[in-house]
């Protein structure tokens, strides 16, 4: 089952290399990584998702993440918990005159964003959960996808859970 | 004030409590050197191998409980000090490891002696540092001795470029040293529900691991076992924690415990674990480990709470500090079924030790061995068969008596760590049991013991081979014998002699023990050679991967 955790950890030397080392080197696959600065440049977020066959696993995972010493604090957005996540995707498709106004209609159902257009290809961007970027693929995957590049998940709690 | 970075590393590490420094010098870190020679305070032992100086710093560790720290150089130096490293980590011990590298402006340029020791050393440490700037050794240095004692313990290293070494600093104040962070304080119910536990199981066991010691908890674990007549068994690194010939003690577990204690695990329906990881030595096949017992698992971290087996009361805790609860409300009990049965067990299924009264034979010269060390001497051993037999069979009365590479398994460690324990408390006995595979993996270290004239013995069990590897193709691998004997072994008293130590040769002594007595008795380092037979196998012995319960009891040829 894939799981989406989430590091606050001070934004120092090697930080990035200490939490990708501890997920190889204890077995674990990262399926999305994401890092960036948080509003406080002393802090960076880190996002990840895992595949985690039993909750033991999973367990593991965060409490050796919590160990680092440069791990502030660690969230696992568990189903139970309400949050946002959310990940951006851009794509570069084949498209001309004939197809490109099939492309943009689709598009604007998923309320993603044409952001280059050339005779012969368009790049769109796309933000979502994972379920509608599925979706979103399996209607825009038959005009030919050249190429596309992918955020991995970023997510917070919703503010309501924030609170209690 | 005003200072070069070399000089306030040294200062910081004087004002640490630093009296002793192992190390090599080398091109990147002789700016620290430079500033060990212009400060009277701390002394240093040249090693003639990096590896060498991890070791006695840990030695050092071990025997005191205090943090120690090693020194090398970069590149080669530091490769060779990591095997030390990682060995601290799996066995959590606090040594602080300070590496030269080369300057800042050449990191990532493949210069001389040039290794990205940030990334390598990593994963084998609890934390690392590539330090930035002179200013940046201010916090760094306090800051990695607080984290190596803090919880539980492991090793720090500092990496430090040259230039950062050379730099002037101007500051104001000293930092503050590096103090161990509280302890976390156990969950209020917790002691409660354990003493409930306790108090409702009809047949207990008490395990003790490698986190007794390091909690300073032994004496406080020895009382639960009495008050409440709980049968105890320690791990590897526990061994000491316990007195070996405490009436509640059945010795250790696992792969190479006595019939009897295994098989009284076996029938436990409670598992009082206090700082132990259910280490797969420990525990054999997991899903078989203590298959009727609920398990009260208590450690100070953690990621080892349900990581091997489930508890039924896990508590994140320093175990001295939860004893402290827990030992007041707990009620006495005597527990006389419990121990009866285990007592018919003991008598039953009956540890074996072949030879015990003949210091020919391995036990009986374990057995002479700690006659002439004496009760409070500190023992030290290299990794094999020498190693399992000392850890069934040496009388052991006090923590941090016993120095022994548990989870890394290092051979080469023995002769060093019993080195740094000898530097460490000059006044207590120290003997290093080794074997003649292992020795030679860090016999150079030779020298150095007889430079700096430690008192300090060490025993060669010479069988000729690499004794637990020859043992185990023999029991598991059809008695294939590859690479497990050696064609030529070394004369073992004439290289101690060569590198200027005594040596006494028990395969030209017609009288062991008088042998033995005359080698104790002379000042200084001491080796003695002592050959054994390499059909002596380490038994019991729980086939890897198995069940506890199916223990090898004799060796089948002879059976």
């Amino acid at each position: 089952m894939r799981h989406t955790i989430s590091a606050l950890v001070e934004n120092k030397f090697g930080v990035l290399a200490r939490v990708a080392g501890m997920f190889s080197g204890r077995g674990f696959n990262i399926d999305t990584l994401n890092v960036g600065p948080t509003h406080d440049p002393l802090y960076s977020r880190i996002t990840i998702t895992v595949l985690a066959e039993d909750e033991t696993q999973l367990d593991q995972a965060i409490k050796q993440l919590d160990k680092l010493v440069n791990v502030i604090e660690v969230t696992h957005f568990d189903s139970s918990k309400s949050f946002v996540a959310r990940e951006l995707v851009m794509l570069k498709l084949k498209a001309d005159a004939s197809n490109r106004s099939e492309i943009i209609e689709i598009a604007d159902i998923f309320r993603a964003k044409i952001v280059d257009v050339s005779p012969d290809s368009i790049v769109i961007e796309v933000t979502g959960n994972a379920n509608k970027l599925r979706a979103f693929f399996e209607l825009i995957k038959p005009f030919g996808i050249v190429e596309m590049a992918r955020t991995g998940m970023v997510a917070l709690p919703r503010g309501y859970k924030a609170e209690d | 004030m005003k200072m070069t970075g070399a000089d306030l590393v040294i200062r910081l590490l004087e004002r640490e409590g630093i009296r002793l420094i192992a190390g090599i010098p080398g091109g990147a870190n002789l700016p620290l050197y430079d500033a060990l020679s212009r400060r009277p305070v701390i002394r240093h032992v040249l090693t003639r191998h990096e590896q060498a100086a991890g070791f006695i710093a840990q030695g050092m560790a071990r025997s005191t409980g205090r943090p120690a720290v090693c020194l090398a150089t970069s590149g080669p130096g530091a490769t060779n000090i990591l095997t030390a490293i990682a060995d601290a980590k799996l066995d959590s011990i606090p040594v602080v490891c300070i590496t030269g590298q080369v300057p800042s402006g050449l990191i990532g340029t493949d210069a001389f002696q040039e290794v990205d020791v940030f990334g390598m050393s990593l994963p084998v440490t609890k934390h690392n540092y590539l330090v930035q700037s002179a200013e940046e050794l201010l916090t760094v240095i306090p800051e990695a001795f607080r984290i190596a004692i803090s919880g539980r313990p492991g090793p720090v290293w500092i990496d430090i470029p040259k230039d950062v070494q050379l730099a002037e600093i101007a500051f104001d104040a000293w930092p503050d040293c590096g103090q161990a962070d509280p302890v976390p304080e156990p969950r209020d119910e917790a002691a409660t529900e354990a003493a409930t536990m306790i108090a409702s199981a009809q047949r207990p066991i008490l395990y003790l691991g490698g986190g007794v010691i390091h909690s300073g908890a032994a004496e406080q674990a020895v009382e639960l076992a009495e008050r409440s007549h709980l049968p105890t068994v320690s791990t590897l690194m526990a061994l000491g924690a316990m007195p070996t010939d405490h009436p509640q003690y059945l010795g250790m577990l696992g792969m190479h415990a006595a019939p009897f204690t295994n098989l009284a695990l076996e029938e436990c329906d409670l598992l009082i674990a206090l700082g132990a990881r259910f280490d797969d030595r420990a525990t054999g096949k997991v899903a078989e480990f203590c298959p009727g017992a609920k398990v009260i698992h208590i450690d100070i971290d953690a990621s080892e709470l349900g990581k091997i087996r489930m508890p039924t009361l896990a508590v994140r805790a320093d175990i001295g500090r939860f004893l402290k609860d827990l030992l007041p409300i707990l009620p006495e009990d005597t527990r006389p079924r419990w121990n009866a049965r285990v007592a018919e067990l003991k008598t039953a299924h009956p540890m074996h030790m072949p030879g015990a009264d003949d210091p020919a034979m391995p036990y009986g010269l374990i057995r002479a061995i700690a006659r002439h060390a004496g009760r409070d001497a500190i023992v030290a051993t290299d990794v094999g068969q020498h190693q399992m037999w000392t850890a069934q069979a040496f009388p052991l009365c006090r923590p941090r008596q016993w120095l022994t590479s548990g989870g890394l398994g290092t051979m080469g460690f023995g002769f060093p760590a019993a080195l740094g324990a000898a530097l460490s408390e000059p006044g207590c006995p120290v003997v290093c049991i080794s074997g003649d595979g292992s020795f030679l993996m860090n016999n150079q270290e030779m020298v150095t013991a007889a430079e700096a004239g430690a008192d300090l013995k060490v025993i060669i069990f010479n069988n000729q081979s690499l004794g637990l590897v020859h043992q185990q193709q023999t029991l598991f691998f059809g008695k294939r014998l590859i690479a497990s004997k050696f064609q030529h072994g070394p004369d073992f008293a004439m290289m101690a002699r060569a590198m200027g130590m005594e040596a006494v040769d028990l395969a030209h002594e017609p009288d062991i023990d008088s042998a033995l007595a005359r080698a104790f008795a002379m000042p200084g380092p001491v080796l003695i050679n002592a050959p054994i037979c390499v059909q002596q196998q380490v038994l019991p012995m729980v086939p890897p991967g198995g069940a506890n319960r199916d223990m090898i009891r004799h060796t089948p040829a002879l059976a």
